[in-house]
C-alpha cells in the first residue's frame, strides 16, 4: 500500500470524464428504485428482480470493469506506468494499491448504491439490503481482482472482461448451467442468499463452493497482477 | 532594394487530381478495413475476427444439426434459427464488437489530433462523418448478414419445405440487418467520439447498451408481473435491440424476437421514427463534434 500511488490513481479516476460514468451508473439504479417506491410497486419480489438483474447483473460488473481496468490500463497504454515502475517501489505494492483503489471505488459507486436502493424499496425487510450489499461487496472485490489481472496481461482487457461478463456469465450460463459454477455473479448471489430471508433470491451455486472460489480468485488475481507487473513490456498497437 | 523570388527547383504536382469523391471513398475503405483490424498489427485483428468467428458459430451449428437430423431421418427435421432473430439472440456479441471497434474508428483521430490533416484535403466535415458512419454500418452489416446468409444457404442445401417463404423471410431479415447496422453504428460512434481515451470508449459504449437493456428488462419484468402490458411494450423503445426488432415486426412483417412486441396501433410508426431519429441525430452530433475537433 502506497499512499501517493493511491492518491494519483484516485485523481486519475475521478478527475476525468470517466467520473461522469461512475456517477451515472448508480444514478440509474437509484432512479429506478425511487420510481418503484413512489408508484407503490416495490414489493420484495420486484426489489429482488431489480437488484439481481440490474444491480448484480449489469451495474456491478460494469463498474468493476471500469474501475478494475481503469486504475492501471490507461497508464500501461500510454507508457506512463514506466515512471512508476522505475521508482524503488515493489511491483506487487503498485498493483495491490491500485487494486485497493478499484475496490474502494466499487464500494462507493456500486455496493453503497445497491444497499441504498434496497433500503429505499423495502427498508431492512428480510435482510434484503444487507444481503445484496454483502453479495455485491464480495462479488465486486472478486471482479476487481480478475479485471486488474486481465488489465496487466492484455491490452484488450476491457473487451476480454466484457466477453467474460456478457458471453460467459449471461449468454452461456443461460443455456449451459455448468458455466454458472464459474461465474462471479452466481457466487455473489450465493452469498446474498445466505444472508437474506427473501425466497425470491435463489442461488444456483452453494456457499460451500462459492466462498472458497471467491477467495481463491481474489488472491490469485492480485498475486498474478503483482507477479506479471515485474515483467511488463510496453508496446503500442495504435 | 528589390526582392527576388528565387526558383530553387521545387516542382509542383502535375498529375491527376482525384478529388473529393475519391477521398471519401478512400476514407470509407480505410475505416472499413480498420474496423476488422486489416492494415493494422496482428494484435488488432484478434478481437474483431474472434468475435466474427463466434458470431458464425451458432449459424454453422444450426445448419449442421438440421442437416444431420434430416439425413439421419429422425422423422421431423429440426428447424433452423429464424433469420430475423439472429441479431436479437446474439446481441451481447454484437454489442461487444461495436464497443470494441467503434472507438478504433471514432477515437483515434481525435486522440492523436490528426483531423486537421484530413480537413486540409478537399473533404468536407460531412464527408468525413459520412465515410466513418458508412464504414461502421458496413462493418456491422458484414457481421450481422454473414451468419444469416449461412443459415439461408443451409436452408437451400438441406432443401427445407416452403423455400419461397424462406427466401422472403431471408430478404426481410437482411433489411432488418441494415436497420440494426445503421442504428447501432450511430449510437456506438457518437459515444466513442466523446470518449477519446483508449479503453474508456469501449466501456462507455458498453455502458449505454448494458444499462439500457438491463433497465428495460427489469422494467418489463416488473410491468409484466403487475399486468401493465402497455408499459412493458413501450419500454422496448429505450433499448436499441428491442427498438429495431419492433421495426422489424411492424415494417418488415417479421415475427417478434425481442421479449416484447411493439405496442399495437401507434407503436410501430413511433419505433420506426425513433430509429430514423437516432440515425439522423447521431449524424448531426458527429458533424458538430468533428467540426471543431482540430482546435484543441
Amino acid at each position: 500500500m502506497n499512499s501517493v500511488i493511491a492518491y494519483i490513481t484516485f485523481r486519475g479516476m475521478l478527475g476525468r470524464r470517466r467520473a461522469l460514468l461512475l456517477f451515472l451508473l448508480p444514478a440509474v439504479l437509484l432512479l429506478l428504485s425511487i420510481v418503484l417506491r413512489v408508484t407503490g410497486h416495490s414489493d420484495l419480489d420486484t426489489a429482488t428482480a431489480l437488484l439481481m438483474q440490474f444491480g448484480l447483473g449489469a451495474l456491478l460488473p460494469l463498474l468493476a470493469l471500469l474501475a478494475g481496468t481503469g486504475v492501471i490500463a490507461p497508464e500501461i497504454d500510454d507508457g506512463q506506468i514506466m515512471y512508476l515502475l522505475t521508482k524503488p517501489i515493489a511491483r506487487p505494492v503498485i498493483s495491490t494499491t491500485k487494486f485497493l483503489v478499484a475496490v474502494v471505488l466499487v464500494i462507493a459507486f456500486g455496493v453503497l448504491p445497491i444497499f441504498v436502493s434496497a433500503v429505499i424499496m423495502n427498508g431492512m425487510t428480510a435482510n434484503l439490503a444487507t444481503g445484496f450489499a454483502a453479495g455485491a461487496l464480495v462479488g465486486g472485490i472478486a471482479y476487481c481482482a480478475l479485471f486488474i489481472a486481465i488489465a496487466v496481461l492484455s491490452r484488450f482487457a476491457v473487451t476480454i472482461g466484457l466477453i467474460y461478463a456478457l458471453v460467459w456469465e449471461n449468454l452461456l450460463a443461460r443455456y449451459a448451467s455448468g458455466a454458472k459454477t464459474l461465474s462471479i455473479r452466481q457466487w455473489a448471489i450465493s452469498v446474498t442468499d445466505m444472508i437474506t430471508n427473501a425466497t425470491a433470491v435463489k442461488a444456483d451455486v452453494g456457499t460451500a463452493t462459492a466462498v472458497p472460489l471467491l477467495i481463491v480468485l481474489t488472491v490469485a488475481g492480485v498475486v498474478f497482477a503483482g507477479w506479471k507487473l515485474r515483467t511488463l513490456s510496453i508496446t503500442g498497437t495504435d | 532594394m528589390t526582392s527576388v523570388i528565387h526558383d530553387i527547383g521545387y516542382r509542383h504536382y502535375d498529375g491527376p487530381r482525384l478529388g473529393r469523391g475519391y477521398a471519401v471513398r478512400s476514407l470509407f475503405v480505410h475505416n472499413l478495413r480498420a474496423a476488422y483490424g486489416l492494415g493494422r498489427p496482428a494484435k488488432a485483428k484478434i478481437m474483431p475476427f474472434l468475435l466474427f468467428a463466434i458470431m458464425l458459430l451458432p449459424a454453422a451449428i444450426s445448419v449442421a444439426i438440421t442437416a444431420f437430423s434430416a439425413s439421419a431421418g429422425l422423422g421431423k427435421s429440426l428447424p433452423l434459427i429464424r433469420y430475423s432473430a439472429y441479431a436479437v439472440y446474439l446481441q451481447p456479441l454484437i454489442a461487444i464488437f461495436l464497443a470494441a471497434q467503434a472507438p478504433v474508428l471514432a477515437s483515434r483521430d481525435l486522440r492523436f489530433h490528426v483531423t486537421p490533416l484530413y480537413f486540409s484535403r478537399p473533404l468536407s466535415r460531412l464527408d468525413y462523418v459520412l465515410a466513418k458512419y458508412g464504414a461502421v454500418a458496413t462493418a456491422l452489416l458484414i457481421l450481422l448478414a454473414t451468419p444469416v446468409t449461412i443459415v439461408f444457404i443451409g436452408a437451400l442445401a438441406t432443401e427445407q419445405k416452403h423455400l419461397d417463404t424462406h427466401t422472403v423471410q431471408f430478404l426481410a431479415a437482411l433489411g432488418g440487418c441494415v436497420i440494426f447496422a445503421l442504428v447501432l453504428g450511430g449510437i456506438g460512434l457518437v459515444v466513442a467520439a466523446f470518449t477519446p481515451r483508449r479503453g474508456f470508449g469501449v466501456t462507455a459504449v458498453m455502458a449505454v447498451y448494458l444499462l439500457s437493456s438491463a433497465a428495460v428488462a427489469s422494467v418489463q419484468g416488473i410491468a409484466e408481473s403487475q399486468t401493465r402490458f402497455g408499459i412493458a411494450r413501450w419500454a422496448g423503445l429505450f433499448t436499441p435491440f428491442d427498438l429495431v426488432d419492433g421495426v422489424q415486426v411492424w415494417a418488415l412483417r417479421l415475427k417478434q424476437s425481442a421479449p416484447e412486441p411493439p405496442p399495437s396501433g401507434l407503436g410501430g410508426p413511433v419505433f420506426t421514427l425513433a430509429c430514423a431519429a437516432i440515425v439522423a441525430g447521431s449524424l448531426a452530433i458527429l458533424y458538430l463534434r468533428f467540426r471543431k475537433a482540430g482546435a484543441q
